[in-house]
């Protein structure tokens, strides 16, 4: 509780500024497209948690976008299959990916890192290879498909503003995976395994199969956002679809509160994260004081800053802690 | 002769919710062989870990060569000569034996370049000394453990050192290691080295010791010279209180067979096929050395390691439920309704009614920064649930029962657990099994790092449970607990069955014997149970008949 306190602190503070700085931040357009942002990393941000929580990571999220973003405007377009057979077919190859990664980390009992290192570029170099390395793209079409990515649901008394769908989809996501992690026998598994994977096991857990369930849903997660994502630009380019997407996702929930430790996340706390990222990259782009070209040594500055504070708090905290029981 | 080479006055050191040292006086002489015994608990470690640096003592002083100092650091012990060497070796195995020696101190080419030729060279006169004879180049790894000690030895004496503190330095140390280890310390000792050597095993205290300090429950219980250094001696000494206390509960008529193990082979002792029988309502002890392959076979037993071959048969359902209650008469007459079973996870040992607690609580038994409650209810949230969801009234009623009925003491049901005391903490991972009810309760150490008191709440809670017909097999170093808690021991030697012996012929000599392979070899009085049970009415243990 106390890191969603402090990360949704971060992100009043993070928008507040920017709001002073810049005229255009609060305008109904700039906060549709930020919400929508947020949502689609979101999205990956919780996949990611869950396959933190178990001590884990995953660094294939971004080649599981490309992957997915492609193939979806090239089955359709391309390859002539029916929307009806797409969405499952990806959804199922991203879920099962997922699962292939949690079978050889916990059958063959390789490490994460290395793992989703290699699908990282195995996923990246196949879709090239499928697609020729041509962007591939809906041309216009799709209209009612694109609307998942696109749509916008006017609000009654809003005017000028409406709501990005991709922000329904992410909250429908979250509630289920908060109620996954936080309330079902599975989730509590998860997080023992997180916290130790040796005493979970010799309570009668069957931790493989936990970590593989949180694999499967990183992927499927990650196979979802890829679709909105692609869904939402219209078309994808191979080469840097989805680049460094995995980051993203991991800052968001070591910014949320998941320990690279294991054990601990929150949902919500997640989902900040990812707002926090999309703030920052937005006021880059927005405050004429920053240049553009150094986002990526602002966000990992804000994400080193978050995470060396909280570990202070934590230490500071466990101290008193140890000082009141002694 | 001056000062003492080394000393200590009035070392006092408290951890949370624990005194594990007062006011404990130690002298070391230069070229002296001191001792340090004790039971599990007594402050020993944490004594040389003082005395080396690693820990800063809350009272006390330390006197090198009769001038008070005062260790910063290990490092800064090591520099005035003062040199531990842990249980566990602290050698980078990966690398060889000259690199290992100079570690933190390497001769270099310029000022950038590590310089091996110098280093094998510079290690070579240190190795003799110690008498290994492998090559500075053999990669430490490759050695057998007993070698890695002597290149653990040698490393300290190249760090100039002139007090050597050896922290049971034999424990997983073959015969012929231990034998030549002795060589070296001896030699060490002739050469002016002062030696503090902790151990377990008396016999080699006997053997080797010029003087021992017997410490319990982190006090100085008393010192014994040359001569004085017998066994019977030193286990009045390091016992120091009523053993009759064990003796309280009643001993349990055995019931069904709960468990039946044929011919299992573990991976850590393939060679050796294991045989025995534990029935319900029992508490069956299991001696043995460090290494003799205790751990492994409960770790086999529950699913955690796969054996290699060998049956393990469970009553047959329906006569399992009935077990607890199983007459006198019943037992053999069901024995025959058995089934096999072959647990490929933990899972599946919880599943048919095994309990296990293993040796270490914090690596394998707890979710240290969890609340209590979550640790106690992990195991019944599967059987408890509500569709898909933990069902968090019946937890909490689960983490509750097992709070009162174990007097678990916790600030609240959710403090965490890495807050409380070991024995708390140990109260907490054999309670999270009592909701399951099991049959078979696995214990591995299950006082380890457990203040008195708390030890023999749990020897009644676990006595308490073989009452209601659990049937329980636990494994233990301590000798007195295995005297006092078994209806019968089982001992192991390297990985096989020595024998086995009834609570009224179970002796710590007999055990002793069985253990250190003595029992046979020695013929002290024909073969295995038989030599064990003639020493033991010979001997007349005191406490058995009490």
């Amino acid at each position: 509780m106390r890191k969603v306190l402090g990360i949704a602190g971060l992100l009043i503070t993070v928008c507040l500024i920017t709001a002073l700085a810049s005229e255009h931040f609060l305008s109904p357009f700039n906060i549709e497209n930020l919400l929508r942002r947020t949502a689609l990393f979101g999205i990956l941000g919780i996949g990611a948690a869950f396959v933190i929580v178990t001590g884990g990571i995953d660094l294939s999220i971004g080649s599981m976008v490309c992957l997915v973003g492609c193939l979806v405007p090239w089955l359709l377009v391309q390859q002539g299959w029916p929307v009806g057979a797409v969405l499952p077919a990806v959804l199922v190859l991203s879920l099962l990916l997922g699962a292939a990664h949690g079978w050889l980390i916990t059958r063959l009992r390789l490490q994460p890192f290395l793992v989703t290192l290699c699908g990282l570029l195995l996923y990246r170099g196949l879709t090239r290879g499928i697609t020729g390395d041509q962007t591939v793209g809906f041309r216009g079409g799709f209209a009612g498909l694109r609307w998942l990515g696109q749509g916008r649901i006017e609000l009654p008394g809003m005017d000028g503003f409406a709501l990005p769908v991709p922000v329904v989809v992410l909250v429908v996501v979250a509630v289920l995976a908060g109620v996954l992690l936080d309330r079902t026998v599975w989730g509590r598994w998860l997080q023992a395994v997180g916290h130790n994977e040796s005493a979970a096991r010799a309570s009668g857990i069957r931790t493989e199969r936990v970590v593989l369930g949180a694999y499967a849903l990183c992927g499927g997660l990650s196979g979802l956002g890829g679709l909105l994502f692609v869904l939402d630009v219209g078309s994808a380019q191979p080469v840097d679809f989805g680049n460094f997407y995995e980051l993203y996702a991991i800052a968001a929930a070591v910014l949320g509160g998941c320990s690279l430790r294991g054990g601990t996340g929150s949902i919500l706390g997640v989902v900040l994260g990812a707002a926090v990222m999309q703030v920052l990259r937005n006021a880059i782009v927005l405050v004429e004081a920053i240049p553009d070209n150094v986002e990526y040594a602002v966000i990992g500055a804000v994400l080193l800053i978050g995470v060396a504070a909280d570990e202070l708090v934590r230490r500071v905290v466990a101290a008193r802690r140890r000082a009141k029981a002694a | 002769m001056g000062a003492p080479r080394l000393q200590a006055r009035g070392i006092g050191k408290r951890f949370p919710g624990v005194v594990a040292l007062a006011d404990v006086d130690l002298e070391l002489a230069a070229g002296e062989v001191l001792a340090v015994v004790g039971e599990n608990g007594a402050g020993k470690s944490t004594l040389m870990r003082i005395l080396a640096g690693e820990l800063r003592p809350d009272a006390g002083e330390l006197l090198l060569d009769g001038e008070v100092v005062e260790f910063a650091s290990v490092r800064d012990a090591l520099a005035r000569g003062v040199a531990l060497i842990h249980q566990e070796l602290d050698l980078a195995e990966n690398l060889d034996v000259a690199a290992n020696l100079c570690l933190g101190r390497e001769p270099r080419r310029g000022r950038w370049f590590t310089d091996p030729a110098r280093e094998r060279r510079q290690a070579r006169p240190w190795l003799e000394r110690v008498g290994l004879d492998a090559d500075p180049s053999t990669i430490v790894g490759d050695l057998p453990l007993g070698r890695r000690q002597l290149v653990e030895i040698a490393r300290a004496l190249s760090a100039d050192a002139r007090v050597l503190i050896m922290d049971e330095p034999s424990s997983s140390l073959s015969l012929t290691e231990t034998e030549r280890l002795f060589g070296v310390v001896r030699e060490l000792a002739r050469q002016g080295v002062g030696v503090i050597y902790i151990s377990h095993r008396l016999s080699e205290v006997e053997q080797l010791a010029d003087r021992v300090l017997v410490l319990r429950d982190g006090r100085r219980a008393g010192e014994l010279h040359g001569g004085e250094v017998t066994h019977d001696a030193l286990v009045p000494l390091m016992v120091g209180r009523d053993v009759s206390r064990f003796h309280q509960r009643t001993p349990h008529e055995p019931g069904a067979v709960a468990l039946q193990v044929e011919g299992l082979t573990t991976r850590e002792h393939p060679g050796h096929a294991l045989d025995f029988t534990l029935r319900a309502g029992e508490i069956v002890g299991l001696a043995g050395l460090v290494g003799a392959g205790r751990t492994e076979l409960l770790r086999s037993l529950f699913g955690l390691s796969l054996p290699v071959s060998g049956r393990v048969r469970l009553p047959a359902a329906g006569a399992g439920a009935r077990a607890g209650h199983g007459a006198r008469a019943g037992g053999r007459a069901r024995a025959g309704a058995l089934r096999d079973v072959d647990f490929s996870h933990p899972a599946d040992a919880v599943a048919n009614g095994l309990a296990f607690v293993p040796e270490d609580r914090k690596a394998d038994g707890l979710l240290l920064p969890c609340g209590t409650d979550d640790n106690l209810s992990l195991t019944t949230l599967a059987r408890d649930r509500r569709g898909l969801c933990v069902d968090a009234t019946a937890a909490r009623r689960v983490a509750s029962a097992a709070i009162a009925d174990l007097d678990i003491r916790v600030t609240a049901p959710d403090q965490v657990v890495e807050l409380l005391s070991g024995g708390n903490q140990q109260k907490v991972v054999l309670g999270k099994w009592l909701a399951l009810r099991p049959r078979v309760l696995l214990l591995d150490e299950p006082t380890r790092g457990v203040d008195v008191g708390a030890k023999a709440e749990l020897y009644g809670i676990i006595d308490r449970l073989a009452g209601a017909g659990v049937a329980v097999l636990f494994a233990s170093s301590e000798m007195e607990e295995v005297l006092g808690l078994s209806d019968r021991v089982l001992v192991m030697h390297e990985g096989a069955l020595a024998g086995e012996l009834p609570r009224e012929h179970a002796t710590e000599q007999g055990i002793l014997a069985l253990a250190t392979g003595a029992g046979a070899a020695t013929g002290t009085g024909g073969t295995g149970t038989a030599g064990a049970t003639g020493n033991g009415g010979a001997a007349g243990n005191g406490g058995a008949g009490a």
